[in-house]
């Protein structure tokens, strides 16, 4: 690897924090609990997601430490499956959905259309009470005696099998799906309406067109997998007899409902990650990225399809063979505008001038992983693939390669490319080169041999298995040990550098976009004056032209 | 054009993340069709339901249906009407600054708008007086053994009478969403007609009402769709 | 004055409706048309049409929305944003009621 880096810093003998910034305009817990500042909201959502993401995480190394033997002897089968359904639930809803949108896009949205903020701050604050009145139900189910229903809460198992708190959870992701909403909805408005002058659609970071993109799934897709839950809930508490088979429901209608919202809820989660990448790729390249046009358009393709592909959740579950036919088709077809982006991706890097700075090592990280992730997708696409696939490990570690080794991943990425715009510090680069090659080797160690467990049959959702899977499933425990060191490492380094980090300046990476022209960390409003956009996106030969001309920036 | 600097200095409205009143009037506008999307998707997901459930159980549903009241239901549809028609003349009335006027056709709409949940208040008793109400007191006596009221109604099998239930089940879950949206609305209005009344909405700044104003056409429009899928089930026979 | 400019370039998409307020003449007609439209309906259910009462009785209330959201939510005079909006709203309840119909009609229509 080389040593070449791109980062500049203010010299650190005479650099110093600015004087005014959105951290230290205002005092006291009210200004922060309070706040319409979508910056500080940001950091808000940036504390309760990683709070979920360590429960989540403890119920994946739960989950990992039943598995290291075949017998269900760590805990009772019952406990397990509550195990596993609350890291789906957290994780899906109480992570990865809100993760790049609540923490990276509402920081950075508005700075990078040149607004002062989102369009509608108050309900940015609003989706962020919600999402903690989510997490809330979320524990109080937890806590209760937990759900065992799966993440996906398929009737009737959900609605007359079990005497778990569904209700609670079900409440609970009703809830975090409103907050899901607002943040969606007020995303749409700010980039339609607030953009600065000269900013127009095709000078947007693609970060902006990714969120967009993410947004429409968000405010289109989400309340219908509110409806869902409502009728689960009044299923459950009086019997309704919607999903009910004795009463003449159909389990299918729940499965096609739940789905309807739960596909596109995966486009909700990888889509900015993907927005990420562009920017991490083109700044570490030091390149436009390539076919701009293509990777914005790709972006809204890739909502558009994502609400037709829903039912190959469901190919075994009792559809007719005729509209399987059609949502595999259709499901090959949803692949090819992600592809389009990891080609012009791979493109971007082509005669770049690369260098290894710990954002580009995760970016990296997701070009390899997602693509596994996303084709084996493409398998599971496939009719005949997905009976033997199904419901196996296989799938498993599909999604856990298309979520943790690609969305997390490039999550982790955002943290670190804009770690420095958000406290105005730089994290230790050595640390967390390291950090990054761990949870490489440990997402590989934990989430490959899941591949093959599951191609030989070994079934998801179950605390036991036969005594052949056991290797692979010490493997993956193993893998699981070393990714949890991986990410407890930035928890550990991230905090640290808010008191002991470099002083990053307003452009350490030397990056294009607007966010990267104001002082580390943003004042509140974040310009001093509205700027007038005159250049392209990743327009590397107009920066060159204003660091010449710029004065320093002084704190 | 407007004079954008005099409306910076003076409008009291102007959020201070906005260019000028246009802007924030748009954005505001544009933010409640969003939500508006989210509900048209809300109770897709119920009509969805009914799609199904009605092909597969016609002669159920055609039997509930006739159970509901075709003239509470006609007078609430045509309460409804009136209540988007007062609404809308609210809007105009805060366009040309009236404040007693917006305030006459928002009381209008509050009235029109209790009526109608008044007529459903008095269909679900009904609903509950003869058994209807699924899972809590639901019995399929009167499908197997018609009543004299209901005597050229055929009887069902017991199978397809209790499909019935399926179709109560939607009626409520549906007209019940409706309802909950025009409670929603109610009492909103309550605020925005005490706030009206204090001149807020006649200085210029009518955002409030005009987004109101599509909320409460969105839920008429919604039931404009329910009340020919759940009262005029096949009523020629 | 630079204010002024700056509204200007962010108008990317006038919408013209500040300036365009309905008359309650419109609303009247559409008023007195949404009440007979509701008549009609009731009286088409009491006929005979077969197979076409349903779609008699949707066309009705399709007509009726139509109007509600041209004239009484101004959809009519609102920006193209609007319109699109609006159109991406019902597209995407015809593709979850279109789409789930594919499994629907090609396994289990009427069949119960």
């Amino acid at each position: 690897m080389s040593t070449a880096t791109i980062v500049k810093l203010p010299p650190q003998e005479t650099a110093s924090l600015p004087k005014r910034s959105y951290l230290n305009n205002e005092y006291g817990l009210k200004s922060w609990l309070l706040t319409g500042d979508h910056k500080r909201i940001a950091i808000l959502y940036l504390i309760s997601i990683t709070f979920f993401f360590f429960i989540g995480g403890a119920m994946a190394g739960l989950i990992r430490l039943e598995l290291l033997t075949p017998q269900s002897d760590l805990m009772a089968m019952d406990t397990y499956n509550k195990v596993f359904t609350m890291h789906g639930i957290i994780m899906v809803f109480l992570f990865l959905v809100p993760s790049v949108p609540a923490t990276i896009g509402n920081f950075l949205i508005p700075i990078m259309v040149g607004a002062k903020d989102l369009a509608f701050p108050k309900i940015n604050l609003l989706s962020w009470y919600l999402y903690i009145f989510a997490g809330c139900f979320t524990l109080a189910a937890l806590i209760l005696g937990g759900v065992d229903t799966g993440w996906t809460f398929t009737t009737p198992l959900s609605t007359h099998y079990l005497n778990t708190h569904v209700i609670t959870a079900g409440l609970g992701i009703f809830i975090a799906g409103f907050s899901s909403i607002f943040t969606g909805l007020n995303f749409i408005v700010t980039i339609h309406r607030m953009r600065a002058p000269g900013m127009t659609w095709f000078r947007l970071p693609l970060f902006c067109w990714s969120n967009y993109a993410a947004s429409i799934l968000m405010v289109l897709g989400t309340p219908v997998l509110a409806i869902t839950l409502v009728l689960v809930v009044l299923e459950r508490a009086i019997g309704i007899g919607v999903f009910d088979p004795a009463k003449g429901g159909d389990p299918l209608l729940f499965q096609h409902l739940f789905w309807f919202y739960s596909h596109p809820a995966v486009y909700i989660m990888i889509l900015p990650g993907m927005g990420v990448i562009s920017e991490v790729i083109s700044t570490f390249s030091r390149k436009r990225v390539f076919g701009y046009t293509a990777v914005a358009f790709s972006s809204v393709a890739i909502a558009v399809f994502g609400f037709f592909v829903w039912a190959h959740h469901m190919f075994i579950m009792g559809v007719s063979n005729y509209s399987a036919l059609v949502f595999s088709l259709l499901t090959m077809l949803v692949a090819v505008p992600s592809a389009i982006k990891i080609f012009n991706w791979a493109a971007t890097l082509y005669k770049g001038s690369i260098t290894f700075e710990t954002p580009m090592l995760y970016a990296f990280g997701f070009m390899g992983l997602f693509t596994i992730g996303g084709l084996t997708g493409v398998f599971l696409g496939s009719l005949g693939m997905d009976i033997h696939l199904t419901e196996t490990y296989f799938i498993v570690a599909h999604f856990h390669f298309v979520m943790v080794g690609g969305m997390l991943m490039a999550f982790l990425s955002g943290i670190h490319f804009w770690w420095p715009k958000m406290t105005g510090r730089m994290y230790p680069e050595g640390l967390s080169k390291l950090a990054a090659l761990t949870t490489f080797i440990g997402f590989n160690l934990t989430f490959f041999p899941q591949f093959i467990v599951g191609y030989l049959g070994m079934p998801r959702r179950y605390a036991s298995y036969p005594p052949e899977f056991q290797v692979m499933n010490v493997l993956s425990t193993a893998g699981a040990t070393v990714l949890g060191v991986g990410y407890l490492l930035p928890m550990l380094y991230l905090t640290w550098s808010l008191k002991y980090g470099k002083i990053a300046g307003s452009n350490p990476w030397q990056a294009t976009g607007l966010e990267w022209q104001i002082q580390s960390p943003p004042l509140t409003e974040n310009f001093v004056e509205t700027p007038i956009v005159d250049h392209e996106a990743y327009d590397y030969e107009w920066l060159a032209h204003q660091t010449e001309h710029e004065v320093q920036t002084v704190g | 054009m407007h004079d954008a600097h005099a409306e910076h200095a003076h409008a009291p409205h102007l959020r201070h993340h906005f260019e000028t009143v246009e802007q924030q009037r748009e954005a505001s506008s544009f933010g409640m069709w969003l939500f508006l999307l989210t509900e048209i998707m809300f109770f897709g997901g119920l009509f969805t339901a009914y799609l199904i459930y009605r092909n597969w159980y016609y002669p159920a549903f055609v039997v509930g249906s006739h159970q509901l009241s075709i003239f509470l239901g006609t007078f609430n549809t045509a309460v409804l009407i009136c209540s988007s028609f007062t609404m809308a003349m609210g809007v105009h009335a805060s366009e040309l600054r009236k404040r007693k006027e917006l305030v006459g056709w928002l009381v209008a709409t509050l009235v029109l708008g209790s009526v109608f949940l008044g007529v459903k208040a008095i269909e679900y008793h009904e609903k509950w007086e003869k058994h209807h109400v699924p899972g809590l007191n639901f019995s399929v006596q009167e499908f197997t053994h018609p009543s004299d009221k209901y005597k050229e109604e055929p009887p069902l099998p017991m199978d397809m009478a209790q499909k019935t239930q399926v179709y109560f089940s939607l009626y409520f879950a549906m007209t019940g969403m409706h309802a909950l949206h025009m409670i929603i609305g109610v009492s909103i209005l309550l605020v925005l007609i005490a706030k009206a009344w204090a001149g807020h909405y006649t200085t210029g700044h009518m955002t409030t009402i005009e987004n109101f104003g599509l909320y409460w056409h969105f839920v008429d429009i919604v039931w404009i769709f329910l009340f020919p899928l759940l009262y005029l089930i096949s009523r020629h026979q | 004055m630079s204010e002024h400019k700056v509204n200007e370039v962010l108008d990317t998409e006038p919408t013209h409706h500040s300036e365009h307020i309905v008359s309650p003449k419109v609303y009247g007609v559409i008023f007195a048309a949404l009440l007979v439209g509701t008549a009609i309906t009731v009286a088409a259910s009491y006929a005979n049409f077969g197979i076409f009462n349903p779609i008699v009785a949707l066309g009705i209330a399709c007509t009726k929305a139509v109007l509600v959201i041209l004239f009484f939510m101004h959809v009519k005079y609102s920006s193209r944003l609007t319109k699109l909006t609006v159109a991406a709203g019902f597209f995407t309840f015809i593709v979850l009621i279109t789409m789930s119909m594919t499994d629907y009609i090609s396994r289990a229509w009427g069949l119960w």
